[in-house]
């Protein structure tokens, strides 16, 4: 049960009955400009009431939201993209889509994490769980995108890596560590966007980026709360106190420095306007790969490498003590 | 003891866990002398069950002689302000007692065969070897200084992933390591891990696979995702050779496994086949650090 699908049914209800109430004044010489106002009074008050400031459990909710916006709404908003498939060796992982596109003009790399918008396309996108032959395709399209001097364009949204017997078969630990060191030696700009649920190092494997842009609502985690409450107090069911412990909502994640910019969502969340949120989401990955194809190689390699060996927080007694955010 | 070891730990180190001179081993049921335990590399002499090992231990049992750590004064903060039945700088101070350890990795310079090398240790007893920030910024000073120095890497994990209670902060060191890790064998460096039991998550699916030859020890586990965890995905038992060191041999995710005792003759016979006469070799002489 998805909490904010819960307590979204109260203003769906609400949102409908002012349409009906706008559609009869419309048609009738009844004036009910009172009453809708008055409903819309009220709305706007549940929506604060609901949406005005989120817990980090209700930010998970939103992030996991049925409807919420996945990889494939973004890469449909593309000026132009053609799908590339498979890891040249086993397997087209579904749960993951890649290839050839244009982000207004610009030609780029566009790999993002795909899970179903319904059941039938959970199941064939294994709910956005990438197994090792995913991970193998998208570092095949890093590496093709290098070579090609394109840049790449990540988007983030799994739960975690897939953890079934055949992934850790076909080696899911170098699948992942290949995709990270192909982000790090990649010789193009790279952005991510975190979409949905980062989880863990599932979702990092996409995001070792130059610029990470994470959308209000998403959130980013070492483990997934659920995960997380298993490993430290053999409890599943203490996830909401595990997320609220974890630090993985947007805010938290941009004073970490680790990542650049959130984008806000529409109140109630992206996929109230999908459309919207998209575009603007689209505008600050291209001004960001603008920003970065302006430096050389070299240039773009260093900042990459000061960008992730900063992050830290410890003590010494020989150095200063680092908390990120340089 | 070698004198750099009885330094570090001091004459009054405690004996490990409850102190006893004896120990039953968890496979067979055999109860062993501690010291002919130890004597014996912790290998159970019956059936050849590796008990794990404190990294202090383990350095002494690869090295020629001395050992110079570096990093040892990065030590942890809370940078989350986590919390939950004990503060996290209580659980850090628990184990600290418990281990005799800083963190959960020890990293320096040393002799292995003859060859300086950079290497570094993982220790279990340290929070589960899991990695935080402090033990991501070790193995990159020591993967920095590896590279710096031209030398060869060898880094022994032990790690159940990513450290909870650093959250993403720790995530990220995945990405750190790696990133030293592309500097350093860019640089044309030799870079060898040994994985031990056991080696999971965020340490398996970053730096552990990234080296150019990587070794198990014998019946160590070794994965991604927990057993438990897979378990409970997929609600049945898992065969009981699942994610061993052989498993993975004979799958073909790792290049050897070797059993304990074989294992410093092994990376011995690695580094003359990497770096031949590459590198001059020294007796019982540890690099000079200036750091
Ligand atoms: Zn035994």
């Amino acid at each position: 049960m998805n909490l904010i699908v819960e307590r979204e049914k109260g203003l769906l209800e609400l949102e409908k009955r002012i349409h009906e109430l706008r559609a009869m004044s419309a048609n009738q010489p009844i004036d009910l400009s009172s009453e809708i106002r008055a409903l819309e009074a009220k709305y706007a008050e549940i929506q604060r009431d609901i949406f005005g400031s989120m817990s980090a459990w209700q930010k998970v909710h939103m992030a996991r939201h049925p409807s919420r916006p996945t990889s494939l709404d973004y890469i449909s908003q593309l000026t132009a993209f053609d799908e590339l498939h498979g890891d040249r060796q086993f397997r087209d992982d579904p749960a993951i889509i890649g290839g050839f596109g244009k982000l207004f003009g610009r030609r780029i790399i566009a790999i993002g994490q795909q899970r179903g918008r319904d059941t039938k396309e959970n199941l064939l996108r294994n709910f956005g769980m990438v197994t090792p032959e995913g991970y193998r395709k998208v570092a095949r399209l890093i590496e093709l995108g290098a070579h090609l001097a394109l840049p790449v364009v990540t988007f983030v949204d799994t739960k975690g890596a897939d953890p079934g017997i055949a992934s850790e078969e076909r080696a899911q630990s170098e699948a992942i560590a290949s995709c990270l060191m192909a982000l790090v030696d990649a010789r193009v700009p790279v952005v991510s966007a975190i979409i949905g649920e980062g989880g863990s190092g599932g979702a990092l494997a996409l995001a070792l980026a130059d610029y990470v842009v994470m959308l209000e609502h998403s959130t980013y985690s070492v483990a997934s709360p659920e995960g997380c409450a298993a490993i430290l107090w053999g409890d599943a069911g203490k996830a909401e106190e595990a997320a609220a412990r974890l630090k993985l909502t947007s805010e938290d994640l941009r004073g970490f420095g680790i990542v650049d910019e959130i984008v806000p969502e529409p109140i109630g969340g992206a996929h109230r306007d999908p459309a919207t949120l998209i575009e603007r989401t689209l505008r600050v990955v291209d001004a960001a790969l603008a920003r970065l194809s302006g430096e050389s190689v070299e240039e773009l390699l260093e900042a990459r490498y000061r960008k992730y060996r900063r992050i830290g927080a410890w003590q010494s007694d020989t150095m200063n003590a680092v908390t990120a955010r340089a | 003891m070698p004198e750099w070891l009885s330094r570090r730990r001091g004459s009054s180190a405690p004996p490990p866990d409850d102190g006893a001179l004896w120990t039953k081993c968890p496979k067979c049921g055999e109860v062993l002398y501690r010291k002919d335990l130890a004597a014996n590399y912790s290998v159970c002499p019956r059936c050849g069950y590796h008990f794990r090992m404190h990294a202090f231990d383990r350095i002494s049992m690869i090295v020629d002689s001395d050992f110079v750590e570096i990093g040892g004064s990065v030590l942890p903060g809370n940078p989350l302000g986590w919390s939950d039945k004990r503060s996290y700088e209580q659980k850090l101070s628990a184990d600290r007692e418990k281990s005799q350890l800083t963190e959960g990795v020890v990293c320096g310079f040393a002799t292995l065969s003859g060859f300086p090398v950079a290497l570094g240790v993982m220790d279990f007893n340290f929070r589960g070897g899991t990695m935080g920030t402090v033990v991501g910024e070790r193995l990159t000073l020591l993967f920095e200084a590896a590279r710096d120095r031209r030398l060869p890497c060898i880094v022994f994990t032990a790690s159940g992933g990513a450290r909870m209670e650093e959250g993403m902060l720790a995530l990220m060191q995945m990405a750190k390591t790696t990133a030293a890790v592309a500097r350093m064998r860019n640089a044309g460096n030799f870079f060898c891990t040994v994985l031990t039991d056991p080696t999971t998550g965020g340490v398996s699916a970053s730096f552990a696979f990234e080296a150019d030859v990587i070794v198990a020890e014998a019946r160590a586990v070794i994965g991604f995702a927990g057993r438990r965890v897979i378990e409970q995905t997929i609600r049945q038992k898992l065969p009981e050779n699942f994610q061993t060191a052989e498993f993975l041999l004979e799958k073909g995710h790792i290049d050897m496994v070797v059993e304990r005792q074989e294992i410093k003759p092994t990376l011995g016979r690695l580094l003359d086949y990497a770096l031949g006469d590459k590198h001059e070799r020294v007796d019982a002489k540890v690099p000079e650090l200036n750091a």
